[in-house]
């Protein structure tokens, strides 16, 4: 999938792709201020008078949020810098209300680190992270409350954000998705922020240029911004990229500048172009001193990270024999991660990977939910194996049962002893119905004998629906096998 | 009692409070009347007489269940109006701060309060603290109650020029300022009073609308050096609020001083004699030296090689501060808005109309050397050169225990004198400046008069945190300057 193409007149072109993500950092108060970040709250019901940035109030950083910054830098990889530094970032917007964003700029707390994608062939590639800073969020401008003024909630305002930035190594629109999944794998695993793009604790911007395939230098790039699901990111860049290479290919240029993406459209436009771009002043905030961190307290942090996509990933191909493309959807997400395993545990891990993956994946998705919300426990879905394993019921009559465990949440046990479900495994009573059907059918007895051995498959289905599909599958074939022998 | 009560320092005061000899209450009203009676030196933004009566009544029924809590119990003070006051109007002189209340309280005003003072008022000073003369006050200026020979209304020096004239003007005994580059010393030594800047990070600067983060701290402004110890005790301490707020402990300032000043080391700086300074202030500062000998201790002189650059990078780290941290007046969520057209415009009519020139000026300086193409030339360096002058002050402090120095380059000048030419304004603060960039605590204590009867004060310079051997020093200069003039009172003429 690197090798996402858009062909054009003059030749082929590949795309290079930079993601700025945006990440809210779990913790029970902002960056600088004692105020919750909880989403959803009344409007300005969250905001101290530091975040309304009341004369002569002074920030005072949430250690909580370092902690968190630090397990990020460390599940990302990345070298953990010691000694970094909050500068000022000043500009004027109305729900801005300091004049200036917290963030860091010279000195950031984590510096370069690396990030492995799951491609769906199973294989993995590397992308780079050149950073991650911590910065305060702005409040949020309301401007569909009245028709000719801008109403502000605060309740943004000040609370802690992760940005991590990419090296330019993503070539595509699927590049930029896997990188984000995987990015929001990690971010959930460690607990350091909730990925939850719909409600903005992840945000993505942009940075996408376009270079004929074998060029060594980057073109000019335009900066997206704002994104805030992976399908409208894939969808901004492959917009994007069309559009830089149209441009090129009609003998124009493209100019750097900021762009915003029209999720209605699908389209990107304009926002700001280089000439507007802010001058920033960026300077050391002389409210805080530097922040130091001991390398005890960073090794204190590693010590106790959680078990991560990667390593779990490792672990179940390694210890549990699954393949590399089962694991990688296993792992992807904690909940699901946790799930399987509860599942595998003292079982197959094999068919718990399959039961879980076909089975309640595809359920969970067509009813639109989360694993969270599973109408099947794993504890019921291990018992079900064990039905399967101990022959109580065959793998057929086991994605009924499944079914009946999806519509009514009862135990798999309970579900086959009160529907009758249970496998018929007395040898007469199969060979009985099994001589019924060749009874019933000389003439295609006589085909098989023939030697047209497809017809066999016929007769075990005639039998399994005699028998309600019940009898043991592999009784019935041993048993017409034997009868139709020529 | 020999004095009026608006006479007494802080310390005499408190023991004739002590003895019962007087009421918080009585003296709270003298004060009221006093500030009543001289408004003409427009010294006050904002005055509050029920409140400090209230307070002061409080303070007296703490005291006759003998739960006095110390010194600065029942005393009056004024506050500089750049201290956030909980319910009441905090202008920081400036226009843009119209009609603003905090409903909190600083960190400085609140310590104050718990040790019992009784706030009176808000007094007026240089809009944001940006000047030296207290001309630039939305609120217009305020006068020294000093006079010369030629009548003329003099400044106060700034900018806490309005706490410097209300101390001196006997309105009270303390008063709060604060010192970004000298804002504390040269009204201190205009008005003939005691100003005492603390190290940076020995008051919070919580609550304090912010100047220059990196500069600004908070002192008492007093009569005596030993009320300046009482004040600063109760004003300092650690502050969670303040990440810049130093943790250490606060001694008994005052206890510390013991009037032994035998085997003392005092710096003489080569490079504080500049051209062009008034013979007679040179004259102090050799008085000074003698007088410090005299009490025992040995003067040396010693070399700051970077004081020349002092000014320079105060005029560019404090702006550079400045124009962010005025960037929260707005419009949008407190103060003045002038409505417009757009969000710009809004933002350009509110702050053109709520600066005022100096303001703007600075806004526009700091703004200049933080942009991108100056930023190296001009902030990176001047932090360059703050690291320099600090390494002046810590190589001559493993040479001497304190620094003396003139105060300020003049006396007071007349009002309006200087108003076009910012430079000559901003020399005002050549001997303070220094300090100020290496964070140290400094002191100015009143000396002499000049030949026109101005006041004028020497300046003491000491290690960080070491305002103990500072105030000792302080001491033993005013026990030998004996300054006992006093500028014509109202209640007098």
């Amino acid at each position: 999938m690197s090798d996402y193409i858009i062909h054009g007149d003059s030749g082929d072109w590949e795309v290079v792709i930079g993601l700025e993500v945006h990440a809210q950092i779990i913790a029970e108060s902002k960056l600088f201020s004692g105020a919750a970040p909880d989403f959803g709250a009344e409007p300005n019901s969250q905001v101290s008078l530091v975040d309304a940035a009341m004369p002569g109030m002074l920030p005072v950083l949430n250690m909580r949020c370092v902690e968190q910054a630090v397990r990020t830098g460390l599940g990302l990889n990345a070298k953990i810098n010691l000694s970094s530094v909050f500068e000022r970032k000043n500009y004027f917007y109305a729900d801005m209300p300091q004049g200036y964003q917290i963030s860091q700029f010279l000195h950031p707390i984590v510096g370069e680190g690396i990030i492995e994608l799951d491609l769906p062939d199973g294989t993995t590639r590397e992308v780079g992270i050149e950073r991650l800073h911590m910065e305060q969020d702005a409040g949020k401008s309301l401007h569909d409350q009245d028709p000719t003024r801008t109403y502000i909630d605060f309740n943004r305002s000040g609370v802690a954000l992760m940005e991590i930035v990419s090296n330019p190594d993503l070539r595509g629109p699927e590049d930029a998705g896997a990188y984000l999944r995987k990015m929001r794998s990690i971010l959930r695993y460690l607990g350091t922020c909730d990925g939850n793009m719909e409600e903005g604790s992840m945000r993505c911007d942009c940075n996408v240029s376009v270079r004929m395939v074998g060029e060594k230098e980057l073109r000019t790039r335009c900066e997206i911004k704002n994104v805030n699901s992976v399908r409208f990111v894939m969808q901004a860049i492959e917009h994007e990229a069309q559009r830089q290479v149209d441009l090129y290919e009609n003998g124009g240029q493209v100019v750097q500048e900021t762009r915003l993406f029209d999720a209605n459209k699908g389209t990107t436009r304009t926002m700001r172009s280089k000439e507007e771009a802010h001058d920033y002043r960026y300077f050391p905030d002389p409210d805080l001193l530097p922040l130091v961190l001991l390398a005890d307290e960073v090794e204190r942090l590693r010590a106790d990270l959680p078990e991560l996509p990667d390593a779990k990933k490792a672990r179940f191909i390694a210890d549990l024999g699954l393949g590399a493309y089962d694991a990688s959807v296993l792992v992807a997400e904690k909940a699901s991660a946790d799930y399987f395993e509860e599942v595998a545990a003292g079982r197959d891990a094999k068919t718990a990977a399959n039961w879980v993956i076909s089975n309640l994946f595809g359920v969970l998705n067509k009813l639109d939910i989360d694993i969270e919300e599973s109408p099947v426990s794993a504890t019921s879905l291990g018992k079900l194996i064990d039905l399967i394993t101990d022959g109580t019921i065959s793998g057929r009559i086991a994605k009924d049962v499944f079914q009946a465990m999806v519509d009514s949440g009862d135990d798999p046990g309970a579900i086959v002893e009160k529907k009758g479900m249970k496998q018929i495994t007395d040898a007469g009573a199969i060979e009985e119905a099994v001589d019924a059907v060749i009874a019933d059918n000389p003439d295609k007895i006589a085909e098989i004998r023939a030697g047209k051995d497809k017809m066999l498959g016929w007769f075990v289905g005639q039998v399994m629906q005699m028998t309600g599909g019940k009898a043991n599958p592999k009784m019935v074939n041993d048993l017409l096998r034997e009868k139709t022998r020529p | 009692m020999s004095s009026a009560p608006a006479d007494l320092t802080i310390a005499q005061a408190a023991s004739a409070l002590a003895a019962g000899d007087l009421s918080s209450v009585e003296l709270t009203e003298a004060s009221i009347a006093a500030m009543t009676a001289a408004r003409n030196l427009n010294a006050f933004i904002t005055e509050t007489p029920e409140l400090a009566l209230e307070r002061a009544a409080e303070s007296d029924v703490r005291r006759g269940h003998g739960e006095s809590a110390g010194p600065m119990d029942g005393i009056p003070i004024a506050v500089k109006d750049l201290f956030c006051t909980e319910g009441v109007l905090t202008t920081a002189a400036s226009h843009i701060l119209d009609g603003f209340v905090p409903p909190y309280e600083s960190t400085v005003t609140a310590n104050l309060r718990s040790a019992g003072a009784v706030m009176i008022g808000k007094t007026n000073l240089d809009e944001f603290a940006m000047g030296s003369a207290n001309v630039t006050s939305y609120y217009g200026p305020v006068k020294n109650p000093w006079r010369a020979a030629d009548g003329k209304d003099r400044v106060p020096g700034g900018s806490s020029g309005g706490s410097a004239a209300a101390v001196s003007a006997r309105i009270c005994a303390g008063a709060t300022g604060t010192d970004t580059g000298g804002s504390i010393r040269q009204p201190g030594a205009f008005c003939g009073i005691v100003g005492m800047k603390p190290t940076y990070g020995r008051c919070s600067r919580w609550g304090v609308v912010a100047f220059s983060s990196s500069l600004d701290q908070p002192g008492p402004m007093a009569r005596t050096v030993k009320d300046s110890a009482i004040m600063l005790t109760a004003m300092a301490g650690h502050d969670p609020k303040d990440s810049t707020s130093a943790r250490v402990d606060t001694p008994d300032f005052a206890a510390a001083m013991t009037g032994d000043i035998r085997g003392l080391k005092v710096g003489v700086p080569a490079e504080y004699r500049i051209d062009g300074t008034p013979a007679e202030i040179d004259a102090m500062w050799h008085q000074g030296e003698k007088w410090l000998r005299d009490a025992g201790a040995e003067c040396v002189p010693i070399s700051l090689p970077h004081t020349k650059y002092a000014l320079p990078t105060y005029y560019i780290v404090a702006p550079a501060e400045a124009s962010s941290n005025l960037a929260r007046y707005d419009g949008v969520r407190y103060g003045l808005r002038m409505p417009g057209a757009s969000l710009d415009e809004m933002y350009a009519n509110t702050r053109g109309a709520g600066f005022g020139s100096e303001v703007r000026r600075r806004v526009l300086i700091g703004t200049y050397v933080l942009s991108a193409g100056y930023y190296d030339a001009y902030y990176v360096k001047a932090q360059k050169l703050r690291t320099l002058i600090a390494q002046d002050f810590k190589m001559a402090f493993k040479q001497v225990d304190v620094i003396l120095t003139p105060t300020a380059p003049s006396s007071a000048f007349v009002i309006g004198e200087r108003l076009d030419d910012p430079i000559a304004m901003y020399l005002n603060d050549v001997f303070t400046v220094p300090a100020s960039i290496a964070g140290l605590p400094g002191i100015s204590v009143p000396a002499a008069l000049d030949q026109s009867g101005l006041p004028l004060g020497l300046h003491l310079i000491a290690r960080p945190f070491d305002e103990a051997t500072l105030f000792r020093a302080a001491h033993a200069l005013e026990q030998a300057a004996n300054f006992t003039a006093r500028p014509v009172l109202v209640s007098e003429l």
